[in-house]
């Protein structure tokens, strides 16, 4: 097997809650793989630390414990969970994606406009950028008259098409997937489906929450399975 | 080559006489910024940080954490007790608090933009909004008339001010057209770094909408760098990559933006993000 672009060794993250006093953990003893080409899903039971998982990876959560190695574009071994803050940042920019469950964009821009941007923020040419922004969205079966309105007032399904289409575009060299299907129709989600699998082709590495075991059995070359960590404790008071 | 454009470095400013007490009993753990023994004011105190061309670094916190007071001193609206600031102009480099009034002056016409909440700092009233922006253009070293009157037209139409209403006054504008006008005067001379103080606050939720998503397309087209002063969370959400969280004084949390938003680290921090969301 090729070598692995992200190697995780023993993630955990716990959440320090001061004027609660508490100490709620999120997820621990997580250790796991990505390679080029291939799909690792995350499997169990609600809070067993699927979604800390890719925050923490993305640098959404700061890990409280744990070494999170990506092996860069040029071949450098980062530690995301220590990297600087302009690293992770142009990172994002170039070779991580993420595709979250919620959409935060500019109440103006129109939905080409929105799944574009990641390609503008590298700095590719305007008209090509839009060019392939429509070529996705036709691909997810977004109806070509809700291109150019803004995605404020659009369906939950639409809205999600949308943002998959914005992680998906500038085809990091890493992905994460936090339920990318989770509320699209059957064959809608066939078509993201055959989506995930082009990337694949592609050489691009994914990690991915799925809501149906199905999909995780039809994408995924590697599965996790994490359970939940041990239960909220108080902090010590001072 | 770093992509740093401004490095900031123990910035502070104390008003009234102070004492050597004032920064050990003021701040987050004394929850006040007052001095208890000689009552002078720890406006802003050790502030560092590192802004990087093209960047928006959000700054966000209650009335009177320092937040602006931090960003007048950049622009040189006033003038630090003790720290260092670095702006990294091109091959240039310049030490921005050992400058002298003339260069301070070149500074804040060429290099810098500043934005303010309340426009009456931001415009001059007395002429027209065109003639604001030749004004700054002038500053600039732009001489000639039809050349000054095109670009202030570029600019406004930029900002999305109808040209029909360049020669009025300001005054009989709205406040959301105040704002782009003074957006469109402080880009006027293309500078590399602009300060944006509370811009949406007071403003129409559309009108500010607006006025983010204009700040946001000049940033994707000009690169330039902005330091975004807010107390709102869903400003410094849609705008800043990175964000100081500053409480009486002190910057007491600095990361991600979205990390910031998620996993807040300060009990301050988690208390502003749990009221807000």
């Amino acid at each position: 097997m090729t070598q692995a672009i992200l190697t995780i060794e023993d993630y955990a993250k716990t959440f320090h809650l001061h004027e609660r006093n508490k100490a709620i953990p999120s997820a621990s003893h997580v250790n796991l793989s990505v390679y080029p080409g291939r799909l690792t899903a995350l499997i169990g039971p609600t809070g067993a630390g699927k979604s800390s998982v890719l925050k923490g990876i993305y640098r959404t959560y700061l890990p409280s414990s744990g070494r999170i190695l990506f092996r860069s574009k040029a071949g450098n071994i980062i530690d995301l969970a220590k990297a600087g803050e302009h690293q992770i940042l142009e990172l994002r920019k170039q070779e991580i994606g993420f595709v979250t469950q919620f959409l935060y964009c500019l109440p103006r821009k129109s939905a080409i406009e929105v799944v574009a941007e990641p390609l503008f923020a590298r700095g590719v040419d305007s008209h090509e950028a839009r060019g392939r922004a429509e070529k996705l969205l036709a691909q997810l079966a977004v109806p070509s008259h809700l291109w150019n309105v803004p995605p404020a007032t659009f369906s939950g399904g639409e809205k999600q098409r949308v943002n998959l289409a914005r992680g998906l575009i500038a085809q990091p060299r890493l992905l994460l997937l936090d339920e990318p299907t989770a509320s699209l129709d059957p064959a809608t989600t066939e078509r993201v489906v055959e989506h995930i699998q082009s990337l694949k082709e592609t050489g691009i590495a994914m990690l991915a929450i799925f809501h149906h075991p199905d999909l995780v059995k039809r994408l995924a070359d590697e599965v996790v399975e994490l359970s939940p960590p041990i239960a909220v404790t108080e902090l010590r008071k001072d | 080559m770093s992509n740093k454009i401004l490095e900031v470095r123990g910035l502070s400013r104390i008003h009234g006489k102070g004492c050597p007490l004032c920064t050990q009993h003021t701040g987050p753990d004394f929850d006040t910024n007052i001095c208890p023994y000689c009552g002078s004011v720890v406006a802003a105190h050790d502030i560092n940080f590192d802004l990087y061309r093209g960047e928006i670094l959000g700054i966000i916190g209650e009335s009177g954490s320092g937040k602006s007071s931090t960003v007048k001193m950049l622009y040189f609206d006033d003038a630090p007790t003790s720290g260092q600031a670095t702006f990294f102009d091109g091959a240039e480099q310049h030490d921005l608090f050992s400058l002298n009034a003339a260069q301070q002056r070149s500074m804040r016409n060429k290099r810098f933009g500043m934005v303010y909440q309340n426009p009456h700092l931001g415009l001059n009233f007395q002429i027209s909004a065109g003639g604001n922006i030749a004004e700054r253009l002038l500053m600039s070293d732009l001489k000639h008339y039809a050349e000054i009157s095109r670009r202030a037209g570029e600019l406004l139409s930029r900002t999305e001010v109808s040209l029909a209403r360049m020669d009025q006054n300001p005054k009989t504008f709205s406040g959301g057209m105040q704002q782009r006008v003074q957006i469109a005067k402080a880009l006027a001379t293309r500078p590399p770094l602009l300060f944006l103080d509370e811009v949406t606050t007071g403003l129409d939720l559309s009108v500010q909408a607006a006025i983010l998503d204009l700040i946001l397309e000049i940033q994707t087209e000009l690169g330039t760098a902005m330091i975004v002063v807010t107390h709102d969370l869903g400003v410094i959400r849609l705008l800043a990559g990175r964000t100081l969280v500053m409480k009486h004084g002190r910057v007491i949390e600095s990361g991600l933006t979205d990390q910031i938003l998620e996993d807040p680290q300060h009990a301050y921090t988690q208390r502003l993000v749990a009221s807000a969301l």
